[in-house]
């Protein structure tokens, strides 16, 4: 008898179903996975680099471009780490509205995941109908923000602009019309045999295990554990919404594809909430040596040109320290750890992407399974290559 | 005085504690690297403490100062909704224990600070470069590195 060898096959890294431009080595014996291993770094940019090099306003639309489909939340959480380390306060219908955008945000981001995700295993339909929705929601940020995939909307100390007219009504027909389109997914995928039968059971992780490999979002909700930083560590007045945490309980693909649709249900009550009771005033700030004053008062007022121009082409000194903080983002939690050392550029910006632990899981969630399921298994982790590798 | 915690608290007793600074409310413990290991399985196991999420772990660079580089840990509480900062300086020459066998995550982390800063850890199981490719020259996030990269005004000609 021949002595028994594995095969080695790379998966990736221009396979459609490794959601960008992920390396996946697999040791099959036949069809069964005995060893992963992910290569990353295919879309290495060097941001943390890149972002120590420019002052503090400078890095807001370096992050846009992390995780491409949660620009608004990737704003929130920098912002939110350099406004910590000013300790300036925000006003309140800024961080209404960074609520409510980072809100919508999140239904986009589960909106491409929920699409490729069905597409991936085979259910094409979806794809379609998530991204119809979809194009709502990046209409109203064409129009909030004056970009779709990248908006940079926040800015340090508040918002860049107020809502135009006519947007408001937007979103409310995009909330109400929103919850018959999540029944309308789920008519085609919950209770469908193929879709139970590619799902239950596949990828499994036990909640200890995901806590170990630093697992977090819906990913970790999915194995029961209800840590949601939106809740245990509150920001941007989360603390006044009334929201529920969903969770699973086998940790399979099943349940974190339910955990992430009952999510989106929840985000669409909170814009609703934000919406409700978006509070009056000032979007931005009133600190003159850190936000950036409009547009209008730059081109009619002098001291406030000088100002911008200031602020544009020096920055700000925010005193020595550091600090972290982290947004529930789409995909978990997403922190900043910047260190200042009193200059006007970062001493060092670090930054945690979900993606990046959620993706280190990988290996042992697949172990044992088939090739198919390492496909359902990628995509219920929902992973963007392009924060994972910065 | 703020509220230090009872993390730091045990820690005090326990161990050998460099420093605590507060900023913004937030806990930073300054330890010695070769106690690193011990005060994870410390706070990972207490069944006060728990912190059974490494929410982060990543390299620093100190330059100028010596000892050069510092790795630095977030600790997370699910229990007690808690965070801690732990903090170590390692010298350019020095290594530090890795923290792999307390948490898994660690080993990628690990892997990205040896990547990035050329931190040396102990005991890791696949001390390899994660995001730049093997037989990279340098460490990016190192102070004397250039932004724009050692090379980039020499043409590029690949060995054939």
């Amino acid at each position: 008898m021949a002595e028994t060898r594995y095969m080695t096959i790379n998966m990736g890294p221009q396979h459609p179903a490794t959601h960008g431009v992920l390396r996946i080595v697999l040791e099959l014996d036949g069809e069964v996975v005995v060893s992963a291993t992910p290569h990353l770094g295919h879309l290495h940019r060097g941001v943390e680099k890149l972002a120590e090099s420019k002052t503090y306003h400078q890095a807001v639309p370096l992050t846009d471009r992390l995780d491409y489909t949660n620009a608004m939340g990737n704003n929130l959480a920098y912002v939110l780490a350099v406004e910590k380390l000013l300790d300036i306060e925000v006003p309140k219908r800024a961080q209404y509205l960074r609520v409510m955008m980072a809100e919508l945000q999140r239904i986009a981001a589960h909106l491409i995941w929920l699409g490729t995700h069905a597409l991936d295993i085979g259910a094409m339909t979806l794809l379609m109908y998530t991204f119809r929705e979809r194009e709502e929601i990046l209409r109203i940020f064409e129009e909030v923000a004056g970009g779709r995939l990248t908006p940079t909307y926040l800015r340090i100390g508040g918002v860049s602009k107020d809502l135009p007219e006519g947007v408001e009504e937007k979103v409310k027909a995009f909330v109400r019309a929103f919850p018959g389109h999540v029944k309308e997914y789920e008519t085609l995928l919950t209770e469908n045999i193929i879709w139970l039968k590619r799902t239950k059971g596949v990828g499994a992780i036990s909640a200890e295990d995901a806590l170990n490999w630093g697992v977090t979002g819906p990913s970790l909700r999915g194995s029961g554990v209800k840590y949601d930083v939106r809740k245990a560590f509150p920001y941007s007045s989360y603390e006044e919404f009334q929201f529920d945490i969903p969770s699973g309980s086998n940790g399979d693909v099943y349940d974190r594809y339910l955990v992430r649709l009952r999510e989106m249900e929840w985000s669409n009550a909170i814009v609703e909430q934000a919406l409700e009771r978006l509070p009056g005033g000032m979007i931005i700030a009133d600190d003159p040596k850190v936000a950036l004053p409009s547009k209008e008062m730059v081109l009619t007022d002098i001291a406030a040109l000088i100002r911008h121009f200031k602020i544009v082409s020096e920055g700000f000194q925010p005193p020595v320290g550091e600090v972290y903080a982290s947004v529930e983002a789409s995909k978990g939690e997403l922190g900043f750890y910047i260190v200042s050392d009193g200059s006007n550029k970062p001493c060092r910006f670090r930054i945690r992407t979900p993606s990046f632990a959620n993706l280190s899981a990988l290996s042992s969630m697949i172990k044992g399974s088939l090739i198919a399921d390492v496909i359902s298994t990628i995509g219920s982790i929902d992973i963007v290559l392009g924060e994972i590798d910065r | 005085m703020e509220d230090i915690g009872p993390s730091v608290k045990g820690l005090k007793e326990k161990f050998h504690v460099l420093g605590v600074e507060i900023f913004r409310s937030e806990v930073t413990v300054e330890v010695p690297k070769e106690d690193i290991v011990e005060i994870c399985k410390y706070l990972y196991s207490d069944p006060d403490l728990q912190y059974h999420l490494l929410t982060d772990l990543c390299g620093l660079d100190l330059f100028p100062q010596a000892p050069r580089f510092a790795v630095v840990y977030h600790l997370c509480s699910i229990k007690n909704n808690r965070r801690l900062r732990l903090k170590s300086k390692v010298g350019e020459t020095e290594s530090i224990s890795s923290v792999e066998s307390i948490w898994k995550v660690a080993n990628w982390y690990e892997r990205e600070a040896y990547d990035l800063f050329g931190i040396h850890f102990e005991n890791h199981s696949d001390l390899r470069r994660i995001l730049l490719w093997d037989g990279y020259e340098g460490h990016p996030l190192r102070k004397d590195f250039p932004v724009e990269g050692p090379d980039f005004d020499k043409p590029f000609v690949p060995e054939v």
